[in-house]
């Protein structure tokens, strides 16, 4: 096989833990028959979502920040080569080193060899969606070094050998006893008697990592922001393990997205503004750093920054789908959405879980994935991550576009697998029955009047509780009602009278109308206020 | 005032007492009430599951079923169909390459009016009760729909209309900002995740203790309709424009059976 | 062969040929306050409570007086370099103070582990911002290096009236980014169990901050 018998390949899609494993409606009901599950996750997505709403309640200006946040981030993609060189220049200039990496292999390659070349067989490390993408702890294992997660949930996770969850919460799929059996199993020296309190359960965790923070010579850490006119980098945190990281080893080895960056330091105001209410529903995290490079005699003097493209230059091929490159990180969305809020972070199966690791995934991977074409239909497209989201990615609106994409792909695929019974098959049938009915009202009402539907009713219950085929889903968990003897279209052809044609002329003006009632939205409200019907307000009755 | 009733597939099928109640609200305030019989669906199903070229000629059949006649306003009783002509149609008509129908979608999309946007932005209705003669003595609940809240953005409107209906006892659903779980498609390709969303809404349904939840999508009450009766619960569900039309003289009986069927002629 | 560099570049530039030219951004938000003194001097006291820091009141004259309560039976506490030495209690049998010299490669400059041993520190700090609960230690001779905030579990931190504004953008423009820079918003903290909020991992445990008037 040669490049040129090929072609060269239009995109690059990225490797390592950005697919789905299995198909996500399969996965979702595993995860679902989990009551602890359900129950951990219903509890923190509510506690998160009211916190949040309460913080960004408290900016007069949040749309206006939403909106400054969204301009950025789309100049900032139509620039991107600059802006990367401008940081190159800059974090070079102020003493950094600057490597790119093409995928996840060469990312992970980088830093055994800058780790290998400091002679350590640990490293401690800072919470890092990049990292967990590129599966970098798991690449160091294998040659020989281990990586010391030190954010409490991540090390959680990793004492448990389990895989995060969550983005803000990677362990928010266990409750305080689990984690206390955890530690009890697998952290050396800790006391028979380690309560379950959250407070004791920090206290072990900040015993047995402070030697690891006085002694490592390398930490590696992901980056929150990068900011291309001045060469700084930034991250967020709350438990101080971050800046333990960023501030005792002599080495340190930063992973970051090539779309991380933000033009100046002016920008960099808004996403902090942006970041802390939108994740943990704080007006701000405990720490934040920012640092410009190496500062002599403060902080590590050997410093790398692995731009990191693995896929991400897929995504921003395509004009609808590259504002998920946009992404914060700040996990809002996937704190508002019913799918996540029951199937949880795991179902999602890549390093991106919720609604945005469903538009995210998809693209880094390649739609063409069996099981990655699931993600986008794993949403009510209810909308509600799209309002939650700081920096105002549409993800409804991707999450449809990369359905057409899907269908597309499979439709290209020819004969189905499963033939006739093949779900796919079943669907394309169903649209294409449904395309010809739906492009014309004289079939309509032919296919009305002889309406199938009711025939299938059987039994004195007046609806139908069990359906063939892939509407079977719905009926597995409701019963369709009795369809009407007859539909409204058929019904008024008969009842109503012919309307007079008329001409333009005759129009009422809508728009002087609108504007004459301007205030009756506030009066239709206060007049239902006055009636004085009971509301409950559940809102307040979510704090625990 | 001319009126074009788009009535929506579901509702055309499946509910046309929820089409019927929204013409004798309309006739009652003493408009005229069209219906363009070239008209099937905005194309919604279509665009959400993927298939967009299957979406083109809906889309287009719709425009142009609307074209054939002079109107002043159209209005559908659904948030979704309704965010669907402004949201989706333009763009399926881009994708088919056609610039112009899009612009006509655009044209059709900016005077249709979900229901209750009409009733009080256009029609200056705020007082069912009062306006409408609406009567309706039982105890209420209300499913906001997440196309009319997100994409419409219609607040309260359909909640503070049914709240000044006469009779009638209102209580709120504890989340009722969050998705039924019905989301076209998604219902039965990932069912179970549906499934368990639409349990949940039951649930706060049932905790209210009211005797009808109303709604503003016969899609979404399909759905948790369908739910509760799995359930065998006693609680039904209604278009709000059913209580809305619901009179002293002609109230609207919530026992016996579930019909879903016109009673009598016009 | 080409470079990782020139590949990615390429990438992203072919992936960008529909030349998108978005507008300048809209900046509608709040950039300068239009609070009071005293209310920005409320709201951040407030916010740091809020956020489980202790806050304390002095002035020049009783400054000294207030850190002598606050660090207790600590017996050893470090200060950067710069500090003003008239904010700090007279050293006694019981309790001295130790020097930073603010960079390792000096002498004078304290190791890991003997930051690990001291029982407080104390610094100044550059600006704070009411709304966030944020205080900016901006690595300045008087804040010291990054460190010896960070391995003490006692930090008592001084703010200056005058460096207290309400916005996020008024207090970027007191900032320099060529030195680091930790901003910090009460003790740390974990809510990674359950949610429940737990003050005092593995950054200092106990945040005391004192408003110099």
């Amino acid at each position: 096989m040669t490049a040129v018998s090929l072609g060269m390949p239009r995109v690059y899609h990225g490797e390592g833990n950005i697919f789905e494993t299995e198909a996500f409606p399969k996965y979702a009901a595993k995860e679902l028959t989990n009551e602890q599950l359900r129950a951990n996750l219903g509890f923190a997505t509510h506690k998160i979502r009211t916190k949040r709403e309460h913080v960004v309640g408290e900016l007069p200006d949040w749309q206006g920040l939403r909106t400054a946040g969204s301009m950025i981030k789309q100049r900032v993609m139509a620039n991107l080569p600059e802006y990367l060189e401008m940081f190159e220049k800059n974090f070079t200039a102020a003493g950094g080193h600057v490597h790119w990496a093409r995928n996840a292999e060469e990312a992970n390659q980088i830093a055994l060899d800058l780790i290998r070349a400091e002679g350590v067989d640990e490293v401690i490390k800072i919470k890092s969606m990049a990292t967990a993408e590129t599966g970098l702890n798991e690449y160091l294992r294998e040659n020989g070094v281990e990586a010391i997660e030190t954010d409490l949930a991540e090390e959680i996770v990793q004492l448990a050998d389990d895989r995060p969850s969550h983005i803000l919460v990677p362990a928010i799929h266990f409750n305080r006893t689990q984690i206390r059996d955890i530690f009890l199993k697998k952290i050396d020296g800790v006391s028979v008697d380690l309560s379950n309190d959250p407070a004791d359960l920090a206290e072990a965790s900040r015993i047995r990592l402070r030697d690891k923070f006085l002694q490592s010579k390398v930490a590696v850490s992901g980056v929150n922001f990068g900011i291309a006119e001045t060469g700084s980098l930034s991250i967020v945190e709350s438990e101080g393990n971050g800046r333990m990281c960023l501030t005792l080893p002599d080495t340190l080895i930063s992973f970051m997205g090539i779309e991380k960056l933000l033009p100046s330091f002016e920008d960099f105001e808004v996403f902090l503004q942006l970041l802390p209410r939108s994740s943990t529903g704080e007006r701000m995290n405990p720490y934040t750093s920012l640092w410009t490079g190496v500062t002599p005699g403060d902080g590590p003097q050997n410093m790398h920054v692995i731009l990191i493209d693995n896929g991400r230059t897929a995504v921003l091929d395509d004009e609808v789908g590259r504002q998920a490159l946009h992404c914060i990180r700040c996990s809002a969305c996937m704190n508002v959405c019913p799918v996540y809020e029951r199937a949880g972070g795991h179902a999602y199966g890549s390093t991106y879980p919720g609604p945005i690791g469903a538009i995210l995934s998809p693209q880094l991977g390649g739609i063409e994935n069996e099981y990655n074409s699931s993600l986008p239909f794993a949403s009510s497209l209810c909308g509600a991550c799209y309002d939650a989201c700081p920096v105002k990615i549409n993800i409804p609106d991707v999450l449809v576009h990369l359905r057409g994409k899907a269908v597309d792909h499979e439709k290209a695929q020819g004969d189905f697998k499963g033939g006739k019974k093949d779900p796919h098959y079943q669907m394309d049938a169903m649209m294409f029955g449904a395309k010809q009915l739906f492009s014309s009202g004289k079939l309509m009402s032919l296919a009305e009047k002889g309406l199938p539907m009711s025939k299938l009713v059987t039994g004195k219950d007046h609806k139908i509780s069990k359906f063939p085929g892939l509407v079977g889903g719905w009926t597995k968990y409701r019963d369709i009602p009795e369809p009407p003897k007859e539909s409204f279209r058929n019904w008024w052809k008969k009842e109503a009278p012919k309307a007079s044609r008329r001409d333009s002329s005759e129009r009422v003006d809508i728009q002087a109308l609108i504007e004459q009632n301007k205030g009756k939205v506030v009066e239709a409200h206060q007049q239902a206020e006055q009636r004085g019907q009971t509301i409950a307000h559940p809102a307040e009755e979510k704090e625990q | 005032m001319r009126i074009a009733l788009f009535s929506t597939c579901i509702v055309d099928g499946m509910y046309p007492k929820v089409a019927k109640a929204t013409v004798d609200i309309l006739e009652r305030l003493g408009h005229e009430v069209v219906y363009p019989q070239g008209q099937t669906c905005c194309s919604q199903m279509h665009v959400n599951s993927g298939y967009f070229d299957d979406a083109y000629p809906i889309v287009k059949n719709h425009v142009e079923s609307f074209e054939e006649w002079d109107f002043d306003v159209a209005v559908a009783p659904s948030g979704s169909c309704v965010a669907s002509l402004g949201h989706q149609q333009p763009m399926i008509a881009r994708h088919g390459g056609n610039e112009d129908l899009a612009k006509r979608a655009e044209m059709l999309a900016d005077r249709t009016f979900e229901l209750s946007n009409l009733l009080i932005d256009v029609l200056g209705i705020t007082n069912a009760s009062e306006q409408l003669g609406s009567y309706f003595p039982h105890h209420v609940t209300f499913h906001s729909s997440c196309h009319g809240m997100r994409l419409l953005h219609l607040g309260t409107r359909q909640q503070d209309l049914l709240r000044t209906v006469e009779g009638l006892e209102y209580t709120q659903i504890e989340d009722i900002d969050q998705c039924c779980g019905f989301g076209g498609t998604f219902s039965f390709k990932n069912a179970d995740t549906s499934g368990a969303m639409v349990a949940d809404k039951v649930m706060h349904i049932e905790k209210t203790g009211a005797s009808v939840c109303a709604g503003g999508d016969v899609s979404c009450l399909m759905n948790i309709g369908g739910a509760l009766s799995r359930k065998k619960s006693d609680v039904r569900t209604l278009h709000f424009a059913e209580i809305l039309a619901s009179t002293k003289e002609s109230p609207l009986k919530i026992d016996g059976p579930v019909s879903l069927s016109i009673a009598g002629g016009k | 062969m080409s470079t990782a560099k020139e590949d990615i570049l390429g990438r992203i530039r072919s992936s960008l040929s529909d030349h998108p030219s978005p507008p300048e951004p809209i900046r509608n938000y709040r950039r300068t306050s239009k609070l009071s003194k005293e209310a920005t001097l409320e709201m951040l006291v407030d916010r740091l409570i809020d956020y489980k820091a202790n806050v304390f009141y002095a002035t020049e004259e009783t400054i000294a007086h207030r850190i002598d309560e606050l660090l207790q039976d600590a017996s050893r506490y470090v200060v950067p370099v710069g500090i003003k030495e008239s904010w700090l209690p007279e050293d006694t049998a019981r309790r001295s103070r130790i020097f930073d010299a603010g960079n390792l490669k000096k002498a004078g400059t304290l190791s890991t582990r003997e930051l690990d041993s001291v029982n407080a520190v104390v610094t100044n700090s550059t600006v704070s911002c009411a709304e966030t609960g944020t205080i900016f230690l901006n690595t300045n001779s008087d804040e010291g290096r990054r460190a010896i905030t960070l391995v003490p579990d006692h930090h008592i931190c001084v703010v200056k009236e005058d460096t207290i504004v309400e916005l996020i953008p008024e207090a970027f423009e007191r900032i320099d980014y060529k030195r680091p820079v930790t901003m910090i918003s009460g003790p740390s903290a974990t809510s990674d169990i359950e949610l429940i909020r737990v003050e005092g991992v593995h950054g200092p445990r106990t945040l005391d901050v004192i408003i110099l008037q």
